[in-house]
């Protein structure tokens, strides 16, 4: 797997962050931050499947408080984690941990985020940390992808048709942004697919509104680079 | 795209006839599109979070949310005043502020990974250590920052940074050799040489497992940070009286990835070894975490 390749000098220096772990503190708040991303809004009710050392270490390294705390929008140099989940109650955010396996080949810290809102929206994420506070994502509902956070990337749920992922890209020449990466994956042919794209830049509002004017694009979210 | 090799940075470094740091930070500017002013705005910034942590570690009464660690990094600090040292002032000094920072992080308290949280002490230590001594303006530690990101960047690309995946050699190990390598450079010594420092100080701690007692980065975390920190001390000052590591740096590098690899979960921050499961090591979990501390479990095939 390509990973690592992409990390930059200040994810070796850095993030700034509250311990006590990078991988278990820090690591974690993004990985509930870049879940919240994903899942475009704060859930009402969230369930942290928690893998590897992370089901172990989960209170030690106050690796609960800090994913807690990224699904409420905090960054990993926030003072307030050591009292999410106070602040989870106060916001309405239902939340429990379990302790699960996902398999030999998954990364020791990974942790399968399932996030519920109050209208039945439902969606899960899986995401690892990868040391000194990098993260990955490398599924989200059924779909195998592969996000490291130190990108902009944007995440379109759509019907794989035909000339979807030419319209997709051409929509995005058109603001003259540069794809840095770009990953589609589909549950069968002509069902749902997700396509996922890393950009050396931020995407601009007109750009993405442009974007879910595609007929076959159902949804759009826009993930803002966390590293 | 950055270097994939200790050796080809530092040839680079040696052909354009620039500090290995000027070669990591263009490197970056042109990756990211950021100006060299930016990049060394956005390190300082970095290097007062570490200058704040030293100071809150050395000159205040800093405990941890168990209450099993902080303070000695004070009590070092107080000692040496008062009494001969005998690893002399600038082991001391980057010992004392080593274990201050990492209590600071163990604390809860705000630090820079470098490379990692459990390890955040060393560099800051190193660096200001021998910039003391040598009474270096702050602009040059900064820039020597860039030179530790440099080779941990390479070790991230071809073994690891983390305790989980590699043990404590990953963790600290990693981060006394980028301190050893980055003080090469502030002390003004040639690429060469840093390379070398690197080699020494890594090789070292090769083998180091992660055993954390009751899952804390507190024991034996804190004083690692402090051993970590002299072993760059040494490996540094053996570069620059021009002693050589046989093995060369990217291929000490590969070794602790195998090592790693080889290396049982149970030592890998799992806290299932090591001193984690001494006698008193799982006396000092329980009282932390009592017993009954289990998750549900949910089985794999549940989740799909």
């Amino acid at each position: 797997m390509a990973r690592n390749t992409t990390l930059g000098v200040f994810d070796i220096i850095g993030p700034i962050m509250i311990g006590p772990s990078s991988s278990h503190t820090a690591g974690a708040a993004r990985m509930g931050f870049m879940a919240r991303n994903i899942f475009g809004k704060q859930p009402m009710r969230v369930e942290f499947h928690l893998h590897g050392s992370f089901a172990r270490t989960y209170k030690g390294h106050g690796t609960g408080l800090a994913l807690v705390a990224g699904l409420l929008g905090m960054y990993p140099d926030d003072i307030r984690i050591e009292h999410a989940y106070e602040h989870a109650a106060e916001r309405g955010m239902d939340f429990r941990f379990f302790q699960t396996n996902l398999g030999g080949g998954v990364h020791p810290n990974t942790a399968l985020i399932k996030m519920f809102s109050e209208n039945g929206k439902e969606r899960s994420v899986q995401i690892s940390s990868l040391g000194g506070g990098a993260i990955q994502v490398t599924k989200i509902d059924n779909f195998e992808v592969l996000i490291l956070g130190n990108l902009n990337v944007i995440v379109a749920s759509y019907k794989d048709k035909p000339g979807v992922v030419a319209k997709v890209t051409a929509k995005i020449a058109e603001y003259d942004l540069n794809i840095a990466f770009m990953n589609v994956a589909r549950e069968e042919k002509g069902a749902d697919a997700l396509m996922v794209v890393g950009l050396d830049k931020k995407m601009p509002e007109d750009a993405c509104e442009s974007l879910r004017s595609i007929k076959q694009v159902s949804e759009l979210l826009v993930i803002e680079k966390i590293l | 795209m950055f270097y994939n090799s200790v050796a080809a940075l530092c040839e680079a470094a040696k052909k354009a006839g620039k500090p290995i740091s000027e070669i990591v930070m263009k490197s970056r500017a042109i990756d990211t599109e950021i100006s060299m002013e930016e990049l060394m705005e956005q390190m300082d910034e970095n290097w007062q979070v570490m200058l704040e942590a030293m100071d809150r570690g050395l000159y205040t009464d800093v405990k941890s949310v168990t209450g099993l660690s902080g303070g000695d990094a004070k009590r070092i600090y107080e000692a040496n005043k008062h009494r001969i040292s005998y690893v002399g002032s600038p082991v001391i000094t980057a010992m004392a502020r080593a274990i201050a920072v990492a209590e600071v992080n163990a604390a809860m308290g705000r630090i820079v990974a470098a490379p990692t949280a459990g390890s955040c002490g060393v560099l800051p230590a190193v660096l200001y250590s021998v910039a003391a001594e040598l009474d270096l303006p702050r602009e040059k530690i900064v820039k020597a920052l860039f030179a530790a990101a440099g080779i941990g960047l390479i070790i991230a690309q071809n073994a690891s940074l983390s305790g989980a995946e590699g043990g404590c050699q990953a963790e600290c190990g990693s981060a006394s050799c980028m301190a050893a390598f980055a003080a090469v450079e502030l002390a003004g010594g040639t690429p060469e040489q840093a390379m070398h420092a690197g080699a020494i100080a890594l090789k070292n701690m090769l083998g180091l497992v992660c055993d954390p007692v009751a899952g804390l980065v507190e024991i034996p975390c804190i004083k690692r940070n402090a051993s970590s920190a002299a072993n760059a001390m040494i490996a540094f000052e053996m570069a620059l009286a021009e002693v050589e590591s046989k093995i060369p740096i990217d291929e000490v590098i590969l070794a602790m990835k195998q090592i790693g690899d080889m290396m049982s979960p149970q030592l890998k921050e799992t806290a299932c070894g090591g001193l984690a499961v001494t006698p008193t090591g799982r006396a000092i979990s329980k009282r932390i975490f009592g017993s009954s501390d289990r998750l549900p479990v949910v089985s794999f095939e549940d989740l799909e």
